[in-house]
């Protein structure tokens, strides 16, 4: 809406993210994807980032960042201990559990 | 009057004059879920029992002569609030079988006051959508044509009002997750200024924007469930430590002297005319009620989606690396190796719109593209933060539409990310700039669907927002239309 782009331009791919950049950020992102969703994710997330590129059209060399939009400072509480929620339910949605630990799969073989 | 089609207000003046029971409130709707769910499918998870036996213990409550206004008011919510020893899903498969180890802070506080849960709310799966399509357990429908989408991602918060199947519910608003739901559904939405109601026990998806918020029948009633679950909450360090004031002080009938914006960017040439129709509408009865317009502008209006789809999406990929299959959630079996059960879990506990943003977000902040993509976005968030306060050194709040069509159908936008995420563009600026907004039923399309106007408050000026909505509702009867079910 408004000073955007149509719909029509944003599709006309100016870059493109190539299948091995695909599988890179699906590596980095811990997500197996099949074949077909490399395909469709590749072109739906090119299609997205060149409509991003809209955001290349204004100078912000001199503007800084905002991280979060109502300003915050660290905040403290007294250095005391606190009842934790307890083992027990701690590990109650575990998928694998053995006495107070997590099970996981061998780590090295 | 029936007792589910009630506000808060109204209900909870019935049960203090013990006219009727928190119990027989609470099996209305528990019937009225019953008889209307399968339509809506508002609900993921109906705690009946848990509900009946929280409304016994409200009206010994109210027998003991402590009424306040929550006490023994049924209300549900949406799946993405923490509620001890009910299972809490965020409508993801990943989620399916989790149980709530504590409850987060806003259902504690509600239920310090003895509310009642009748159970956990429909929603896109991690509040990433716009249409209520995104949930592992089916779209919810829209109470007024159930061929349309409520509205996401609290659709269920809204459809569940709309359907009158609970007296009011919470939402979360990350990009309009509450504020377009309600226009769509013909609710109010408020969406707080962030830092306002403390987040502790919600689950996370973009930190930086997400907000909760009540979706109601009418003002007051935003007004009461704000008040309950507003302040600072020690277990939430984004939340502001700042006074509370009195929601329902600011309900006055009175817009004279009061400035309202008009961004000249939000009232465009291909605005559907059905909803420009009913801002003229709106502006109309403010005018006639001594509220007086100005029109401003907010320049960078036009790059607030792509800001907001790098932003949130950066945030989510960093927020739901902790499923992994591990400490809880879905874990794929027969795997070998850490890394690839981590990898197959993922994939098969997440749909295809949570995968999509972890891309798109993991990509965003990856080695070589955290300048052009990330940090570019958050200069850019400067400068719409910045259009906002510029504005609000001339106006005292802005009005403008929630949405820019009413509710589309099911499966019309699936198909398409982009077209979908456009349909968020009046309501995403606002939780760039973290300030507050309301929507709530102006005069809905010829068609009869409801329509949302949007009124947009400075940080902390919920009272501002309150007001004019409050004087607004006072004029019109829109929001006590029913959807015909």
């Amino acid at each position: 809406m408004g000073q955007n782009k149509a719909p029509e331009e944003d599709y006309q791919t100016i870059m493109s993210i190539t299948r091995t950049e695909i599988e890179h950020v699906a590596r980095l992102a811990r997500l197996t994807l099949s074949d077909d969703e490399q395909e469709l994710f590749a072109a739906q997330m090119s299609a997205i980032l060149n409509y991003a590129e809209s955001l290349n059209e204004l100078d912000t060399d001199d503007i800084l960042p905002t991280a979060h939009a109502v300003p915050v400072e660290n905040a403290f509480r007294p250095d005391a201990a606190h009842a934790s929620i307890g083992i027990d339910k701690a590990l109650h949605n575990a998928p694998d559990r053995v006495e107070t630990f997590f099970r996981v799969p061998p780590v090295i073989e | 009057m029936e007792l589910h089609t009630l506000t808060i207000h109204q209900l909870h003046q019935q049960l203090k004059a013990r006219k009727v029971s928190s119990l027989e409130a609470t099996k209305t709707l528990l019937t009225r879920i019953e008889a209307t769910d399968r339509r809506i499918n508002a609900f993921i998870t109906v705690a009946a029992d848990h509900a009946l036996a929280a409304a016994e213990a409200a009206d010994q409550r109210i027998a003991n002569g402590d009424c306040q206004p929550l006490t023994g008011i049924p209300l549900a919510l949406k799946d993405i609030f923490l509620t001890e020893g009910l299972r809490t899903t965020c409508a993801s498969r990943m989620l399916e079988n989790f149980i709530a180890p504590y409850d987060a802070t806003v259902w504690a506080r509600l239920k310090r006051q003895d509310a009642v849960l009748l159970g956990k709310l429909n929603q896109d799966e991690f509040a990433m959508g716009s249409s209520n399509e995104n949930s592992a357990f089916g779209p919810t429908r829209n109470p007024w044509d159930t061929e349309r989408i409520p509205g996401g991602s609290s659709g269920g918060s809204a459809a569940a009002v709309a359907a009158q199947q609970a007296i009011a519910t919470l939402g979360t608003d990350t990009g309009g997750s509450i504020r377009q739901p309600a226009s769509h559904c013909g609710c109010v939405g408020l969406k707080p200024t962030y830092g306002r109601v403390s987040r502790y026990g919600v689950i996370a998806y973009a930190s930086s924007l997400d907000q909760v918020g009540p979706v109601t029948r009418d003002v007051t009633d935003a007004a009461l469930l704000l008040q309950a679950i507003a302040g600072h909450d020690p277990k939430d360090s984004t939340s502001v430590d700042q006074p509370v004031p009195d929601y329902c002080a600011s309900l006055k009938n009175d817009v004279k002297g009061l400035r309202i914006g008009l961004p000249k960017e939000y009232f465009i040439d291909g605005l559907d005319p059905d909803v420009q129709a009913s801002m003229d509408n709106a502006i109309a009865h403010l005018k006639s009620q001594g509220a007086e317009f100005v029109e401003v502008t907010l320049p960078h209006t036009s790059y607030a989606v792509a800001c907001y789809y790098l932003i949130a999406t950066a945030e989510a990929s960093s927020n739901l690396a902790r499923y992994e299959g591990v400490r809880f959630g879905h874990r794929a079996k027969d795997r070998q190796g850490l890394i690839e059960m981590m990898m197959q879990s993922r994939a098969e506990g997440f749909g295809a719109e949570v995968k999509r943003r972890i891309m798109l977000g993991t990509y965003a902040l990856s080695s070589g593209y955290y300048d052009a993509y990330y940090l570019k976005a958050q200069k850019v968030r400067t400068l719409i933060q910045h259009d906002f306060s510029e504005a609000f050194k001339k106006v005292d709040l802005l009005l403008t539409p929630v949405a820019p069509t009413p509710a589309f159908r099911i499966g019309e936008k699936t198909a398409d990310p982009m077209q979908m995420y456009l349909s968020d563009i009046f309501t995403i600026p606002v939780n760039l700039a973290g300030i507050c907004g309301i929507s709530l039923p102006a005069r809905p399309s010829s068609n009869g669907l409801p329509i949302g106007l949007q009124l947009i408050g400075r940080a902390f000026g919920e009272e501002t927002i309150l007001r004019a909505a409050y004087s607004f509702e006072q004029t019109t009867d829109w929001h006590r239309q029913k959807a015909a079910l």
